[in-house]
């Protein structure tokens, strides 16, 4: 079975430099776990590039067109209205008094599809099991998990305790992730 | 190392020539501006002929039975020579208004340099003070500017032009029949006299300050200790004060009585915007040039990255402002306001609607990635259009006014333009020479240097 090991560390900036020492050496990490953001660490880790910019601005599309279509429909087609004294009925030439709706529609949509995407993407739901391994790490430490593989495992925890972490112990490989 | 700028010759070359090509046109849209009525009369005449004329059918059709059945055109069905009067002093004001729209262009360009840079010492912002000698060489433009604005003002007050309507005697005397009853409501605010005076308040504050912040950040790079940086601290602070209410009125004097019967209250703050976008705009792209000559060293992609996303967010802001200007008004639809947009639309319609896509369509679609924020060629290519959006900006706040549908861009426009360009690069690559690239003495350099998006 496979085996993976947990350094742990009680700052950010000795993890960050850990992480990279870790790289350099060519050991895998498999997750690392943090009680908040670590600026930098995404790029110290080697992760791809969120993608989520890109599905910001398509949900903003589509909550501006969303806003057009409802608007267009509401107030021009299914019941005309006259606008501000000017009973042109058409979309265009009303458009100054949509706006606001099409900005805010446009912000919303981005905005909560955007936060959902990103729950989904990090398998977060309610009543989901936690996945971190240690309680710690919703607190004040910081976990790294590195794939044993083939290594030698005293080895590798030498190495670790040597970029400064404060405990180091071995787990089992769990399926589900 | 020595981080002292040196003035290339070729650049020096480059301001030389376009100074001199500006002058020619400016100076060329002065002389062939028409003198007479007569002058008028022909130029319509030969537009008309090509082709060239915007007016309806019927104005075409006058003007050539003109033509042909009386050369003095006196016994016109639409009031005689009072259109050509109108047109001989829509087409005199033309290149005066040129002048001005580019003189104040580049105003606008060192005054809301000198404020974000004020803005950066009030707020002690880390990022910045790499690019504080960058902002102090675009402010050295100022007091040229100053004199020059202050120069045109007396010339409108002194009646060697007339681009300021309400400044014409005739429009405040109750005997007159050209009399109107607004403008001589406003007499208190709109008199020759009060309205020099307020001119002269606004730049003696502006170019203290930009006097005394250039003294006291070279005085820190001396220093042992804070004390310069903690009395540029207070002066920041109390300069911003001053600004806020001075550019609003500023505003409202320079610009927003060239439609004296008209008025929007967030005016102050829609040139504001207009201003800083076009000011940020240039700390980038001088910074980004004097990068590629190998200076700026301690410059990073970061920095261009934080002036990047302030011009795409500064874009935006003036949209905002733009449409609350245009929405209310054109909601309400009350005749003595939506007349200035009702001119805008009907007479200035490419570059009134050019102008929103050129400052927000552009900027949106080509900032909004946060990695061409840090591309600097494409930093320059959006900061071009965003420049060229602004001066249209102003050209539409000024123009409809003064020369109303008689309005081209043409000799006067681009001469005036291409003129003060030179002078600005020359003015600003010369003050960058004078000191240290690096404000070395600004206590948050450190952070500064590091300093990492």
């Amino acid at each position: 079975m496979s085996k993976v090991i947990h350094a742990i560390y009680n700052d950010d900036d000795i993890l960050m430099n850990a992480v990279k020492a870790v790289r350099k050496e060519h050991y895998h990490i498999e997750e690392v776990y943090t009680p908040f953001p670590v600026h930098g660490l995404e790029k110290a880790m080697g992760l791809e590039d969120t993608r989520i910019a890109i599905t910001a601005f398509m949900y903003g599309c589509v909550g501006l067109t969303v806003a057009i279509v409802m608007m267009n429909f509401i107030m021009i087609e299914d019941w005309p209205q006259d606008i501000g004294g000017k009973p042109s009925f058409s979309y265009i030439e009303n458009m100054p008094a949509f706006v606001p709706i099409m900005f805010e529609l446009t912000v919303f949509f981005a905005a909560h599809l955007m936060v959902i995407t990103f729950y989904m993407r990090s398998k977060l739901w309610p009543f989901k099991k936690a996945e971190n391994p240690d309680v710690r790490t919703t607190d004040d430490h910081f976990l790294m998990a590195i794939d044993a593989g083939h290594h030698d495992v005293d080895q590798v925890s030498q190495f670790l305790t040597g970029t400064g972490a404060i405990e180091i112990s071995l787990h089992d490989k769990e399926d589900d992730h | 190392m020595d981080t002292t700028y040196k003035l290339p010759s070729k650049l020096k070359l480059f301001a030389i020539i376009f100074m001199v090509v500006g002058a020619i046109g400016m100076i060329t849209g002065f002389l062939t501006a028409p003198k007479t009525i007569e002058d008028v009369k022909a130029i319509e005449a030969s537009h008309h002929s090509d082709g060239h004329g915007e007016e309806d059918a019927t104005a075409t059709n006058d003007a050539g039975g003109h033509d042909a059945a009386d050369a003095h055109g006196a016994a016109d069905a639409h009031g005689g020579d009072a259109h050509y009067e109108h047109v001989l002093h829509q087409m005199q004001n033309r290149p005066w208004s040129a002048l001005y729209i580019a003189s104040f262009f580049f105003f606008m360009i060192a005054l809301g340099t000198l404020a974000f840079y004020a803005i950066q010492h009030a707020s002690q912002a880390g990022w910045s003070p790499v690019l504080f000698r960058v902002m102090e060489g675009i402010t050295a433009y100022l007091p040229i500017a100053s004199i020059i604005i202050i120069v045109l003002l007396l010339l409108s007050v002194f009646h060697v032009n007339h681009i300021f309507h309400w400044m014409d005697p005739d429009l405040i005397n109750p005997e007159s029949d050209k009399y109107d009853k607004l403008i001589d409501g406003k007499k208190g605010w709109l008199n020759g006299g009060w309205f020099i005076v307020r001119a002269i308040i606004y730049l003696a504050g502006y170019n203290a300050y930009r006097y005394f912040s250039r003294k006291w950040t070279l005085n820190q790079d001396n220093a042992n200790d804070n004390r310069w940086f903690k009395k540029n601290f207070k002066l920041a602070a109390g300069f911003l004060v001053f600004f806020i209410y001075t550019e609003s009125m500023m505003s409202w004097d320079w610009i927003m009585s060239f439609d004296p019967h008209w008025f929007s209250t967030l005016f102050g703050w829609y040139v504001f915007a207009g201003m800083m976008v076009s000011a940020i705009t240039v700390i980038a792209m001088v910074t980004i040039f004097l990068k590629s000559q190998g200076y700026l060293e301690f410059v990073n992609d970061s920095h261009i990255h934080d002036l990047a996303k302030f011009m795409f967010a500064f874009s935006i802001f003036w949209t905002y402002l733009w449409f609350s200007q245009f929405m209310l008004i054109w909601y309400a639809n009350i005749p003595e306001e939506v007349t200035y947009f009702i001119t805008r639309i009907e007479d200035y319609n490419l570059p009134f609607f050019g102008m929103l896509a050129m400052n927000f369509v552009f900027p949106l679609l080509l900032l909004m990635n946060s990695d061409y924020k840090r591309v600097n060629w494409f930093v320059i290519m959006a900061g071009i259009v965003i420049l060229a959006g602004h001066y249209i900006d102003v050209f539409n706040m000024v123009m409809p006014a003064t020369v109303g549908k008689s309005w081209y861009i043409g000799l006067p426009e681009i001469g005036s333009l291409l003129f003060f360009f030179g002078l600005f690069v020359y003015v600003v690559f010369s003050a960058l020479t004078k000191a240290p690239l690096l404000a070395k003495g600004s206590p948050f350099m450190g952070e500064s240097k590091k300093f990492h998006y």
